[in-house]
């Protein structure tokens, strides 16, 4: 679904020229679903934001569903390929937009039609009942921003999410909730997910697979059942591992 | 224990709003000693606006009334700001969630921590800059002199964090409340940040508020941890007994969160009962 080789992001010209990330590679078969972990400053997110098309300044290959992609470009298929959900549902959403513009927006432009039928089953989908149609985004909590967030997402009926810190923002309580509505629609849709977190806790509960970040690079991939049994290969795995236990 | 260092008693904080009082903080008691007290919750639970309280930092409209507030016997409840000024710093103080929005930009770090401490023991630059290399290096700053002068945005997270701690503990202080100190550092500089305080707490006899909504981390760092839901608090318990916990609401939080050791299939949500707003807090045993 997703390959990624020789990977480089860099900001800024040189002499202030910043490499974020360095030589990156990993595939994300069909179905799968990918953590990326590091520290603030990693790269995790910047690898993410560079698939989406969101950063221009990068060198190497991005291969999704078998097709190249070059620069900051995307056509529409991609999009109606890749969907990604931010960090900070207080900032993914305009505070003058109700729900039901967010949603038909981001059909209109995928070009679908029945609209109003889809909005309800992408409202369903996630969780929200009929009721937060016309609602705004203050008028909604951070777990019901970030369900919206995820409606939005879906409303491409994309296959591969990148997912880029999804619960950082919200409490544990509700951290659990949005995982698990993660994990059910994964199942359901047959998605596939690429997702960023800090927490190793998180990465476990959803991913299959990740890969442990350090300073633009990637330091090691491992299964989550090494993860489990905290047998990483690299000191600073461990390390990692140690310290959020 | 002798006179606690601070006892609050029957604590409320009030907002006015167009559809009537919303209480913030519904009736919090507590005493604080020289130990570590943890105060978890989730947003909206009201442990900030607690720790906001103790220091007088509530703005109007908000209102804050109790039976007793008292800093080592002394009522310090709603003091005239001249006097509450005196306090703050010097017997109480803060540390923020967010080096990056507490520090001031324009003002080189060493001149920062100089400034709090001569506004509350005086004396001579010379004096401040001495104590001040003392306090960065208590904080394990390494090369002090060159942090003295940088500004804020030259540092980092971890590092800005320090600095503050640095900058409450100059002018000696009794309590510290720590408002989220560590929820904007990595894993690693955490412990880092954790242990530094651990130690002034130790070393100095002070009493520490540590507010956070992250129950494992109170549960290893702290001796004493409350739990608030809804302005109140449900449940006071010795830490090492937090995975013990009586409350529904405890219980239900703690088995929310995914673990690296025992892999769920779906993680229990929580099912909020009304009944925790209102209901009497089952005296627990009280270390």
């Amino acid at each position: 679904m997703l390959n990624v080789s020789d990977l480089d992001v860099w900001f800024g010209d040189p002499p202030d020229r910043v490499d974020a990330v360095r030589d990156a590679a990993f595939s994300v078969s069909k179905g799968e679903s990918f953590g990326l972990v590091g520290e603030s400053g990693s790269g995790k997110s910047t690898i993410l934001r560079a698939i989406a098309g969101l950063i221009d300044s990068w060198s190497g290959q991005i291969e999704v569903d078998g097709t190249r992609i070059e620069g900051a470009r995307r056509d529409r298929a991609f999009y109606k390929t890749v969907q990604m959900v931010f960090q900070d549902p207080y900032a993914s959403l305009h505070p003058r937009h109700s729900v039901d513009a967010v949603l038909s927006e981001a059909l209109r432009l995928q070009g679908m039609g029945d609209i109003d039928r889809r909005i309800t089953r992408l409202l369903e989908d996630v969780g929200l009942g009929k009721g937060f149609r016309f609602r705004y985004p203050h008028q909604l909590s951070g777990g019901q921003r970030q369900r919206v967030a995820i409606a939005r997402a879906l409303a491409a009926e994309p296959r591969l999410l990148l997912l880029d810190e999804p619960t950082s923002a919200l409490d544990v309580s509700v951290q659990a909730e949005i995982l698990n509505l993660l994990k059910e629609l994964r199942e359901e849709h047959g998605l596939t997910y690429v997702m960023v977190s800090h927490d190793l806790a998180v990465v476990g509960h959803i991913c299959d697979r990740l890969a442990v970040m350090q300073q633009g690079q990637i330091v090691e991939i491992m299964s989550v059942d090494a993860l489990r049994r905290g047998a990483g290969e690299q000191d600073y795995t461990r390390h990692l591992i140690a310290a959020s236990q | 224990m002798s006179t606690p260092l601070l006892s609050v008693k029957n604590l409320c904080v009030t907002f006015a709003s167009r559809r009537g009082d919303f209480q913030a903080v519904r009736g919090v008691s507590f005493e604080l000693g020289r130990e570590r007290l943890g105060v978890v919750g989730e947003s909206g639970s009201g442990k900030s606006m607690t720790g906001r309280a103790i220091l007088g930092l509530v703005r109007p409209p908000g209102r804050v009334t109790a039976d007793r507030m008292e800093l080592e016997g002394q009522s310090i409840l709603n003091l005239p700001e001249r006097r509450m000024r005196k306090l703050r710093g010097s017997r109480i103080s803060m540390v923020m969630q967010d080096p990056k929005f507490s520090l001031n930009p324009v003002m080189t770090v060493g001149d920062q921590i100089m400034e709090s401490y001569r506004l509350h023991a005086g004396g001579g630059r010379a004096a401040a800059r001495q104590k001040a290399l003392e306090m960065l290096n208590a904080v394990r700053i390494r090369d002090p002199e060159r942090v003295m002068d940088t500004y804020p945005h030259e540092v980092s997270g971890g590092m800005g964090q320090r600095i503050m701690i640095a900058m409450m503990l100059a002018p000696d202080p009794q309590i510290l409340i720590a408002d989220e100190p560590t929820s904007a550092l990595d894993v690693s500089v955490r412990g880092e940040v954790l242990n530094i305080m651990d130690g002034l707490v130790r070393d100095r006899g002070m009493g520490l508020i540590f507010i956070s909504h992250d129950l494992n981390l109170v549960a290893k760092f702290c001796d004493r941890v409350l739990i608030m839901y809804a302005g109140r608090v449900v449940e006071s318990l010795p830490a090492r007994d937090l995975h013990n916990a009586r409350h529904p609401y405890t219980q239900g939080l703690l088995r929310s969160l995914p673990r690296l050791d025992t892999p769920v299939e779906r993680l229990p949500v929580l099912q909020r009962e009304e009944s925790w707003r209102s209901g009497e807090l089952d005296p627990s045993p009280e270390t």
